[in-house]
């Protein structure tokens, strides 16, 4: 299993392509009846049809999890092709979704007693949302797979219920007219399946909408803080080489244990930058004021070196101050311009917009904070 | 819920009033609730709220909805900007959208 992120990967050159090259796609239906998701089997007019868990056991925990920290990510997939829940009948609906494994869990473990088809896509290991936007998540595909799977034989019906989401990426007109299947577009979340299937495939105005909340904002700073790592060992190796420097300059004696010291606590006011960047603005994302997420993180980056210069250290010298103000800022900014990708609701030609803005400032800003800290150093 | 607002008049979004049938698949597909039904046509209540995913250009049987579709994702932006491919899960990424939940 490849240590894989799916995003913020410029720091980690070892790695490959972080995106699962196609011909990587080596999960087949043959080896899916071990799988530990799989309950049994279903006849159909069109062969046999595994069954599967309406229930999330330990492994597919501990996979989340996983997938979660980025660990083997791009990896996590399922075979395209159809499942069943329950004992599905050639009335019972259709559910169509991706071949990420966390999609297809978060949608079968709230189907618990129903029974009915879910028909899973091959969109190469990516989530619903984002496969419609990349296109892998197409009416071509979603056409491709009702002829692979022979759907028109196992069903008596012609609709199929899409994830709202999906639409990005499919056309239901189209799909009608080339197939013969209608489009539903069913709820945002999985957990309003039962409550749509119910109520005659009617989805609610609140069940069209994608929720932010605190867990929505936050659920992917794990998986962002794993991937400053490396910058972050990359900064206290700087601090590291500069302190040594200093104290050959000074010709004073070097003892390694307190240039370590000495390197992680000029490193402290920029873990918390990090912390800020990643963890602070998610969660403070509709009380900052302003609109654009750099600015955000920009804001908070300047209250925070407020605080540090002001209130926690006392030894920082007017240069130093200034590199503070200049560095720290830029590197939340960066963090918040980047959380843009990880929301609900910025569009493209807003980050666009943000980023010509941004991007120029927070290169200034940065380079200029950065020579202030070196020649800090020195002076 | 509180609606998160993004900038102000940046996004692409068109509708042909003249073309539109108001048949309300723009309305059905659009997470943000951008559109309202007026009178007999669809028309752009929400501006600001567009995210340019491009569900309601894809889905208008009669093709009065413009908007050029794409990821919200500096990270992508500027990757694609580098020239660095394969770095992201494609020439859009937002993958980290993994928190809206199913499906």
């Amino acid at each position: 299993m490849s240590n894989q992120l799916n995003k913020l990967p410029m720091i980690d050159d070892n790695q490959e392509s972080t995106c699962r090259p196609d011909e990587q796609n080596t999960a087949s239906f043959e080896d899916t009846g071990s799988a530990n998701w799989i309950t049994g089997q279903l006849e159909t007019n069109a062969g046999p049809v595994y069954q599967v868990a309406a229930v999330l056991d330990r492994k597919d925990l501990t996979g989340s999890i996983k997938a979660r920290l980025g660990l083997g990510r791009m990896d996590y997939i399922i075979p395209p092709g159809l499942y069943a829940v329950g004992n599905p009948e050639p009335t019972s609906p259709v559910l169509v979704s991706a071949n990420y494994k966390l999609s297809f869990d978060q949608l079968r473990r709230e189907l618990a007693g129903l029974n009915l088809w879910i028909l899973v896509l091959d969109t190469k290991g990516i989530n619903v949302w984002c496969a419609a936007g990349k296109g892998s998540f197409s009416t071509a595909e979603l056409m491709r797979m009702v002829d692979a799977t022979s759907l028109g034989e196992i069903v008596s019906h012609r609709t199929l219920i899409l994830p709202q989401l999906a639409a990005p990426g499919v056309s239901a007109h189209a799909m009608r007219k080339e197939s013969g299947f209608k489009v539903v577009y069913g709820p945002v979340r999985a957990a309003d399946i039962p409550e749509f299937l119910s109520g005659n495939n009617k989805a609610e105005p609140e069940m069209r909408h994608p929720s932010f909340t605190l867990p929505d904002r936050l659920i992917l700073a794990p998986i962002e803080l794993v991937a400053m790592l490396k910058p972050a060992l990359g900064l206290i190796g700087l601090f590291f080489l500069l302190n040594m420097a200093a104290l050959l300059a000074d010709k004073s004696p070097i003892i390694f244990i307190s240039l370590l010291r000495q390197s992680l606590m000029d490193f402290a006011p920029f873990f918390a930058a990090i912390l800020i960047g990643i963890v602070l603005v998610p969660a403070l994302l509709p009380y900052i004021p302003g609109r654009a997420l750099a600015w955000k993180g920009w804001v908070l980056g300047v209250l925070w070196v407020l605080v540090y210069t002001v209130l926690i250290t006392t030894s920082a010298g007017w240069l130093q101050t200034a590199a503070y103000y200049l560095a720290i800022p830029a590197i939340t900014a960066f963090l918040g311009m980047n959380f843009t990708g990880s929301t609900t609701y910025t569009s493209l030609s807003g980050v666009v917009k943000e980023m010509s803005f941004a991007l120029p400032a927070i290169i200034l800003s940065a380079s200029l904070g950065l020579i202030g800290l070196i020649a800090g150093y020195f002076i | 819920m509180k609606k998160f607002k993004y900038l102000k008049n940046v996004v692409t979004l068109q509708i042909d009033q003249d073309k539109c049938n108001g048949c309300g698949m723009c309305m059905e597909v659009c997470p943000q609730q951008v559109f309202t039904l007026a009178g007999k046509t669809s028309s752009i209540t929400d501006r600001d709220a567009c995210m340019e995913c491009g569900a309601c250009a894809r889905n208008c049987p009669q093709q009065a909805i413009y908007v050029r579709p794409g990821v919200g994702c500096a990270y992508a932006v500027l990757m694609d900007k580098l020239n660095i491919k394969g770095k992201c899960c494609g020439d859009v990424c937002g993958c980290s959208l993994d928190n809206i939940p199913d499906h």
